[in-house]
Parts: structure tokens; C-alpha cells; sequence
């Protein structure tokens, strides 16, 4: 990034709400359905038909609201956007305008520096998607699969309080790890439930007035926002070095080429000509409701993660992976509480082998192939001696094949390490009879050379023996 | 059977007790009717001849197996702004006029339910947009008093059919005094409830926030029998209220001895056509002498109600209308360019001179830089217009005036003149703009043309309304003369 340039960015994060049925018709909102099979009516736009709202999706705004210390509007407005476009029935879309149901709101991120940084949300809001156009496969026009018109989505919108790609990733990954933890979107970016358009702006660093800002539409992966924006900030700072300006327009990145382009100057864009619809009643939310939402708030990833470093004693970086989502943390959780093992141990594993079995393989915590019981198991065996944690390691893989649980295998392949003293100091005797030279240098000061010891009576055992009492042996036996 | 044509609902509904003739009968005797004689007067988009004879036979079988609705085999209309299953659904309109509707309105739903027998659908202003049923696309209908003249709109289709009694009963909707203007000119009752009253599920909107569906008749009781059953809360229309439905039958035979009547001064000033006037202050002098007190009442808002109106009505209308886009149904322009040429040209098209008025109205009044300054500003004096009948109401039980100014005007008199037509509406408009429940009563004729008395009530008064109404047709026979041409 060149020196010099402020970088400005606010994100409208689009959230699919994860409802049965969509925002205002009792059509199915499943995703990957044949064209056209679940739009009813209301839906296509009929003559005639009239909008009822979902209160269930009130109640999920409600949630987010309260997730990120908003205020919850006592009274709410659902307003037409007017403008004409095939996959739009109506030929306006029922959004909020001047009255949304969630403001004034805020999360916390970390910043370039690891300091917890307060980003602002101005607003949350309720719409319904339009269609979707296909132009692949059909010669000389255009399809319209109206599937997703009505789907129910939450526009979050932040403050341009953003400044850079990193943060802005790094707020959209929370926003993200919220709805999912609310379990009011399943989060699905390939699926496009969880999507965002950015705006951005430079500034000559100490300018108070705003550049002019490009909005980049249409981004659904965490890659692509952070690789988008920044093409558009060396854009922008590229421009205006070369004696350029910014004009005021929405842009689409193309990720093949990864650059951004022009789609539509906001000069030619519609006037959407906003005002409150007729059809719906303001949406009415009382103190008492909005106190039984909160009293049923799940734990939020930031009061867990405090809680998992308090609590367990986790390393920070840690409980950020382990509460990233609601499934590891519960895994976690369920882990720890069903083994001796220290909490760090059971996080080093989750964290570590676990998630890199479930990364090789394809596979998310509610697929593993290892239970948080059977993963329990493994821990208490390493706490109570039984193996060591290099055994460990292979039993795990064991398991994670389906060889059984962690005590079979151990039994099966007679894995129990060795810790009858006698027994070890039979073996420690005789690798010291056999190294007589390594011995003879060892006692002349060569410390290092336990090291040579303790390997050589683990190859005799097997692994098997107690790594501890093997040391302690060596070392009482070597002196003199 | 001959003469059943004239006969109200309620004394229909004795003969088909009775036996005195079966619901097969009375349907084709009134198809007889309306193909004989709606030649004169274009009051049908569509006769469902067929359906009408099945239905008929349905209700008498309904009626031999001991269980008939209450509108058992009883004839009615529907205004053609309403959808109906596998029936054309053209709300007057070229852009509709392939339209066949996939689903029932609510209220389609409902009187079909009770065992009312559905004879056509009816002519209207084109997206219900006049008051004179000229901008029709399927033609003028004319007034069975003068068939020179208009029957009033957006309802005419209904109400002159009502009144050359090819039915007893026909819906409507009103937005502005669709359903009492045409009422006036054709010398029939007809009563818009109060906003939420009547779901608007399956009613093909025009102004969203002003229309109400409705209900034509001869009688005040026959229209307190059809509201009954239309009226009441639909879950798939959020603006209906859920409020209990009294029995407005029973209802009407109260005396309105000590009820007060609220006279608006401004309703009888240089707007009102004098003969008007006199038969409207004769009305109110017989409900006087039925024991009610009459009282001046202040509504110093009013005059607005006419620019708040055009200003509300044609901003909803212009995005209420933007679905027809020629692209999932109705009309489509063919060999379009491209996607712009296939929405102007097919929108070109498919409406007529008064909707693309009012569209282009309401998309100025929304536009950004004047949204404040004429929506905005329209919804206050909204607000200004309910507060005054609010106050009113604290005083009155109904208010009564003239339901417009003039009786009936000739066809083609106003017609390029949207002003003076939108005048037609001045006494109307208000009850919409406050979502009170309003009703047009025969009064007496001026040149053997019918004036009507206008009667307004508060929320979910509508049985005070028809109390009214059926207490002052006790006394008076004018709903009873038939127009000439049409016994």
C-alpha cells in the first residue's frame, strides 16, 4: 500500500436468514430447487396477492440486534424500493428505509497491531432477494428462476470505520461467526447466504473530508473481499497520483483476472423513489419482547472466548480458534468435561490433530470421524499414563480409520507404555552395557548425551516405556 | 318467475325457501335478462353463463341435502377488479385482457361459500382510475336512467347493472367513491366499510392504502346480508382488521330515534348542483322526523381532501402497477428490441390515457427532491382530514350530505377534462382518506335522474350506517322505481 493514503471502508453485509419459509409467503426457501418450483404467488408478483410477514424473521433481526448492543426499533417500517428489473416481480422489492429495525450497534475486531478495534454498525435492515436472471445455455434470451425472490435477508451496514482489506475481512469474519452463532443464517457463501458489497474511499493520510468512493457489489468469499479491495485501493491511489479522479460508482470484481471493473455509474442509476408500503403494518416490537429475546441470546463468541481463557485457562489465540464457531466450541467443552486431561491439553488436541485430520479430509466438526467422548477417552489415557503423547498420536489415527475406541487399540496393539521400574531398569542396564564408549563420555561431562540414552531404551521398549521414569533412571544409574 | 328480476335478496331468498322456485330457475331467467338487455348498456366484461348454471344447481342441491349458505343460490356480480379462479381477470384493462386468474379473491372465496351464484364479472374504470366508466378499455357503460349518460366509476359496471336488475347485489371497491358515486347516479345503495373491514386479498390494488371493497345492492338490507359475509379478518391480508363482525341484519331494524346526524356546512356550498341540494336536505328532514337530531358539524380540513387524494392515490398506484411488465403475464408487446423496448412498449400499450396520467403523477410526487414536498406533505394533511372526523365523531353518530355534485353527466362530458371529473368524487373522498366507512342511499330524482344521500360513520360503524339507511328506505320508495326500459 503506498504510503501516504488513508484507505476508508464500510461493508453492507447481505445475511440470508435462515427461515423455513420466505419473508412474506409461505413458498419454501431451500436452496438448489428446480426453476420455479418454489415461488408461489405472492412470489411471482400476481395481481391481486398481498405480502404477510414472517415474524419469525423479527425475531431473528431482533437477535443480531441485541448480539451486537443495538437498539432494537419499537417500531419499524417496511418501505418499497421501486425500480424495474426482469428478476424483480413486483417491479420494487419491500425493504426498510428510514426506519430499520436494528441501529446504532458495534463489534470489536482486532486491528493491524493485535489491538481491539470498535467498529460501528449503522444499521441492520429487512428485505426480501429478488430472482435471479440466467442467460447460460439459453440462445438469443433470458431466464428467470424466481426461487429466491422473497427469500428473507439482514442487510447489516457498517460505519466507514474500516481501514483496510485485513479489517474489513476481519469484521465480516465476525459478523459471520455471529449470525451462525445466533443460528439465524447457515452462513453458506458458495450458496450465496452470506455475501457483502463494500464501499471504499482514499485520502491523503490527515484529511478530514472523505474521498470518492467506488462500491465493489457482490462478494462472496472471505479471499475476494480481501483481494478485491485491495485492487481497488492501488486503483484508486493509482489514479489519483497519475492526476485521476474517482468517479462515484459500483464496480464488480472479476476474481479470474482479479481486477475490478465498471458496472453501472451511480449518475444513471434509479431514483428509487422510497416510500412506506401500504401493504404492511409498521413492524410494533414491545420492551417485554425484546427482553425475552435477550434472555434466550445463546453466548456470543466474545464472552466464550474470555470465559474459555478464564475458565480453562486457554492461551487467547487458543479460545479464538476454539469459539470461532458455537460446534468446536461445544466440542471442546464436551471434550473437556468428559476426561481428566488439563484444559490446554484437550485444546493443543482440538486445535492441532483434530483440525488437521478434519482440514486433510474434507470434514467440519459435525462430521468428525472422532466423538468428543471417544477424543475424551484418548485425552484421559495420556493424563493417567497409560501412553505417552507420541503413542498417542498413532492411536488417534487409529481411531480416526474406525479401528475402535482409544482403550481397544491400545489393547489391540499393546500400545500401554511401561511403567514398572524394574522392568525399565532392566533395559536401561542393559543399553548401558552395550555403550560403553557413549557411557565413558557421558560421565567425562558430555551432558547431551542422555539424549542418545533415552532414545536408545525407547527403540528397545518400543515406545512404550514411561519417557519420564526412563530419564530418571538413566540419570541415577550413569553417575559415578 | 317473471318479475322475480325486481325482487330484493331477502324476498329472493323467501322464494327459494319456499320453493317457489329453485336457484336454476332464477339464474336463467337473469342470464335471460342481461342477454336481452345489457346491449344498452356494456355493464359486463364477461357473463359466466355456465359457471353461473352450475353453481345454481349446486346451491339447490345444497338446499335439498338441508344445508344452504346463507346466500344460498342467491345471484350476485363481481366488479372485474376482483380475481376469479379459471375467469378472466382483466380489472378493464388491455394489459389484462388475457389474463385468467389462477386464484380466488377472498371475497370471490367468501360469497361463494354463503352459495351466492356468480353471474359475470362487471365493467369498470380501467384499474378502477375514473368516475365515469370511460376509461374502460372494453367501452363506456351507460346509465339505465338515460342511457346518454354515465353511471358514475369506477363501479358502473356494477351499479348499472344492479340498477336495470340483472342482479340484486354486485361488489365493488372504492378508493376514492367508486362504490358511492356510481351508487348516486344509478339510484342504488351501495356502502364502502371502513379501511381493513373487507380483506383486499385477490383484489387487484390500486391505491393500497384507500381501497376497500364494497358492496352494491337496491336495498340496505341486502347490502347488510352481503357485507356480513364479506366482512372479517384474512390472514393473507396484513390491513384487515380483527375485529368481530356484528350481525348487521339484525342490526337495521333499530330505530335511530336520538342518534345524532352531523351536517358539514362547506358539503353544501356553490360545488353542489341546487336540486341536489334540496332532494339531499329533504333526506335529511324524513330521518329528522324519524326521531334523529341534526347537527352542523366543522370538518375544516375537507377542502384538501381532493389534492391529498390525487397526490396518496396515484403515488401508490404508480408502484402498485409496475408488476405489469410484460413479462410474467398480461399483455406483452411483441418483437421487442430489447428488455427497455419490451417494457416501455408493452406498458405503452397496454394502459390507457388515465392510468399512465396517474402513473406518471405518482412517480413525480415519489421522486427524490419531491417526495417531502407533495408525498410527505399529503400524508399530513391525511392526518389533519382523520383528526377533524375524529372530533366530528365525538358528537355525531353518522354524517350525511350529498354523495356528488351533480346527478348523472353525460357520457364524454368530462372526459378530457380529468379536473372537473376529479371533482366528481369531493363528498367521497374523505371517508377514504380516514378509512370511515361511508354509504350512498337513493334519495329522490332530479329530471328523472337519481341523486344519492351520503352517509358516514366511524369505525366499524357500518351497522349504524345501514340503520340508518334501511330506516329511511322504510319510509321512502325511491329504490323501488325501476328505470324506464328495464321492468
Amino acid at each position: 500500500m503506498s504510503a501516504g493514503w488513508e484507505v476508508v471502508i464500510g461493508l453492507e453485509v447481505h445475511s440470508q436468514l435462515a427461515t423455513r419459509s420466505k419473508i412474506f409467503s409461505a413458498a419454501s426457501t431451500a436452496y438448489g430447487a428446480e426453476p420455479n418450483t418454489q415461488a408461489c404467488l405472492v412470489d411471482l408478483g400476481y395481481p391481486g396477492v398481498l405480502p404477510v410477514l414472517n415474524k419469525e424473521v423479527v425475531h431473528m433481526a431482533a437477535m443480531f440486534g441485541l448480539a451486537v448492543n443495538a437498539t432494537v426499533a419499537p417500531r419499524s417500517v417496511f418501505a418499497r424500493k421501486n425500480y424495474f428489473y426482469p428478476d424483480l416481480p413486483k417491479g420494487y422489492q419491500i425493504s426498510q428505509f428510514e426506519l430499520p429495525i436494528v441501529e446504532h450497534g458495534e463489534l470489536f475486531i482486532s486491528d493491524a497491531d493485535g489491538n481491539e478495534k470498535r467498529i460501528g454498525i449503522t444499521r441492520a435492515h429487512l428485505e426480501e432477494d429478488a430472482g435471479k436472471s440466467i442467460h447460460e445455455g439459453l440462445d438469443q434470451s433470458s431466464g428467470i428462476d424466481l426461487n429466491r425472490a422473497g427469500t428473507p435477508l439482514l442487510e447489516i451496514v457498517s460505519e466507514p470505520d474500516l481501514r483496510s482489506a485485513k479489517e474489513a475481512v476481519a469484521y465480516m469474519r465476525k459478523i459471520h461467526t455471529i449470525v451462525r452463532y445466533l443460528g439465524i443464517s447457515d452462513g453458506n457463501m458458495q450458496e450465496g447466504s452470506f455475501r457483502c458489497d463494500a464501499n471504499i474511499s482514499v485520502r491523503p493520510m490527515g484529511q478530514e473530508e472523505l474521498g470518492t468512493r467506488a462500491e465493489l457489489k457482490n462478494l462472496n468469499s472471505f479471499r475476494f473481499v480481501e483481494k478485491a479491495i485491495n485492487f481497488e485501493i492501488e486503483r484508486q491511489i493509482d489514479l489519483i497520483e497519475d492526476g485521476g479522479k474517482v468517479v462515484q460508482e459500483t464496480r464488480l470484481y472479476d476474481s479470474d483476472k482479479d481486477e475490478t471493473r465498471p458496472m453501472r455509474s451511480k449518475e444513471e442509476a434509479n431514483d428509487y423513489r422510497y416510500f412506506p408500503d401500504p401493504d404492511l403494518l409498521p413492524v410494533e416490537i414491545s420492551a417485554e419482547y425484546i427482553e425475552a429475546v435477550r434472555q434466550q441470546l445463546p453466548e456470543l463468541p466474545d464472552a466464550k472466548h474470555d470465559r474459555f481463557v478464564n475458565e480453562y485457562k486457554l492461551k487467547s489465540d487458543d479460545a479464538a480458534i476454539l469459539t470461532s464457531s458455537r460446534a468446536v466450541a461445544d466440542f471442546y467443552e464436551a471434550t473437556a468435561a468428559a476426561t481428566t486431561a488439563k484444559p490446554q491439553l484437550v485444546a493443543n488436541w482440538v486445535v492441532g490433530d483434530l483440525s488437521g485430520a478434519l482440514n486433510r479430509d474434507g470434514l467440519d466438526i459435525a462430521t468428525s470421524r472422532i466423538s468428543s467422548t471417544a477424543l475424551a477417552g484418548l485425552l484421559t489415557r495420556i493424563e493417567d499414563n497409560t501412553i505417552s503423547g507420541k503413542l498417542a498420536k498413532q492411536v488417534f489415527e487409529a481411531m480416526w480409520d474406525g479401528e475402535g475406541t482409544a482403550d481397544e487399540i491400545i489393547e489391540a496393539r499393546g500400545l500401554k507404555q511401561i511403567t514398572d521400574s524394574s522392568a525399565i531398569e532392566a533395559v536401561v542396564d542393559k543399553v548401558i552395557a552395550a555403550n560403553p564408549g557413549q557411557v565413558a563420555e557421558y560421565q567425562g561431562g558430555k551432558d547431551k548425551l542422555i539424549g542418545f540414552f533415552v532414545g536408545q531404551v525407547m527403540k528397545e521398549t518400543g515406545g512404550q516405556a514411561n519417557p519420564g521414569q526412563v530419564n530418571q533412571i538413566l540419570k541415577q544409574k550413569l553417575k559415578r | 318467475m317473471m318479475d322475480s328480476y325486481s325482487k330484493s335478496m331477502t324476498e329472493l331468498l323467501a322464494g327459494l325457501e319456499s320453493g317457489d322456485f329453485s336457484s336454476v330457475e332464477l339464474t336463467e331467467s337473469l342470464l335471460g335478462r342481461i342477454a336481452t338487455l345489457d346491449e344498452k348498456l356494456n355493464a359486463f366484461v364477461t357473463v359466466t353463463a355456465d359457471e353461473a348454471m352450475a353453481a345454481a344447481q349446486a346451491a339447490d342441491d345444497a338446499r335439498a341435502a338441508g344445508n344452504p349458505g346463507v346466500l344460498n343460490g342467491l345471484p350476485i356480480l363481481h366488479k372485474d377488479i376482483f380475481c376469479t379462479r379459471g375467469v378472466k381477470t382483466t380489472c378493464g384493462s388491455k394489459m389484462l385482457d388475457n389474463f385468467i386468474s389462477p386464484y380466488d379473491a377472498t371475497v370471490v372465496e367468501k360469497l361463494a361459500g354463503a352459495g351466492a351464484v356468480v353471474l359475470g364479472k362487471t365493467n369498470m374504470d380501467e384499474f378502477a382510475m375514473g368516475s365515469s366508466n370511460e376509461t374502460s378499455y372494453f367501452g363506456p357503460v351507460s346509465n339505465p336512467w338515460d342511457l346518454t349518460r354515465t353511471p358514475g366509476g369506477s363501479s358502473g359496471g356494477s351499479a348499472a347493472a344492479v340498477a336495470a336488475r340483472f342482479a340484486p347485489a354486485a361488489t365493488g371497491t372504492d378508493t376514492g367513491g367508486s362504490i358511492r358515486q356510481p351508487a348516486a347516479l344509478t339510484g342504488t345503495v351501495g356502502i364502502k366499510p371502513t379501511y381493513g373491514r373487507v380483506s383486499r386479498y385477490g383484489m387487484i390494488a390500486f391505491a393500497s392504502s384507500l381501497d376497500q371493497a364494497g358492496v352494491i345492492t337496491r336495498t340496505a338490507e341486502d347490502a347488510a346480508r352481503v357485507l356480513g359475509v364479506m366482512a372479517g379478518f384474512d390472514e393473507r391480508d396484513s390491513t384487515s382488521v380483527d375485529h368481530p363482525v356484528p350481525d348487521y341484519v339484525a342490526g337495521i331494524n333499530e330505530s335511530v330515534k336520538g342518534l345524532k346526524v352531523g351536517i358539514v356546512r362547506q358539503h353544501f356550498d356553490a360545488g353542489l348542483d341546487a336540486e341536489c341540494g334540496n332532494r339531499v336536505k329533504d333526506a335529511i328532514a324524513v330521518i329528522e322526523s324519524l326521531g334523529a337530531e341534526a347537527v352542523e358539524v366543522d370538518l375544516p380540513n375537507i377542502d384538501y381532501s381532493v389534492p391529498t387524494y390525487y397526490v396518496v392515490a396515484p403515488a401508490e398506484c404508480s408502484s402498485n402497477l409496475s408488476r405489469f411488465d410484460g413479462v410474467r403475464f398480461g399483455h406483452r408487446a411483441e418483437n421487442a428490441d430489447d428488455l427497455m423496448d419490451l417494457y416501455c412498449r408493452s406498458r405503452g400499450e397496454g394502459f390507457g390515457d388515465e392510468v399512465k396520467r396517474r402513473i406518471m403523477t405518482g412517480t413525480y410526487v415519489l421522486s427524490a427532491g419531491y417526495y417531502d414536498a407533495y408525498y410527505l406533505k399529503a400524508q399530513q394533511v391525511r392526518h389533519l382530514i382523520a383528526d377533524d372526523f375524529k372530533k366530528a365523531f365525538a358528537d355525531v353518530d353518522v354524517i350525511a350530505g350529498p354523495t356528488a355534485p351533480t346527478p348523472a353527466f353525460r357520457l364524454g362530458e368530462k372526459v378530457d377534462d380529468p379536473i372537473t371529473m376529479y371533482l366528481n368524487d369531493i363528498y367521497t373522498i374523505g371517508a377514504n382518506l380516514a378509512g370511515l366507512p361511508g354509504m350512498s342511499v337513493p334519495c329522490g330524482f332530479v329530471d328523472g335522474l337519481p341523486v344519492g344521500l351520503h352517509l358516514v360513520g366511524h369505525h366499524f360503524e357500518e351497522q349504524t350506517l345501514l340503520r340508518f339507511a334501511h330506516q329511511y328506505q322504510q319510509v321512502t320508495d325511491w329504490h323501488t322505481t325501476c328505470p324506464e326500459g328495464f321492468e
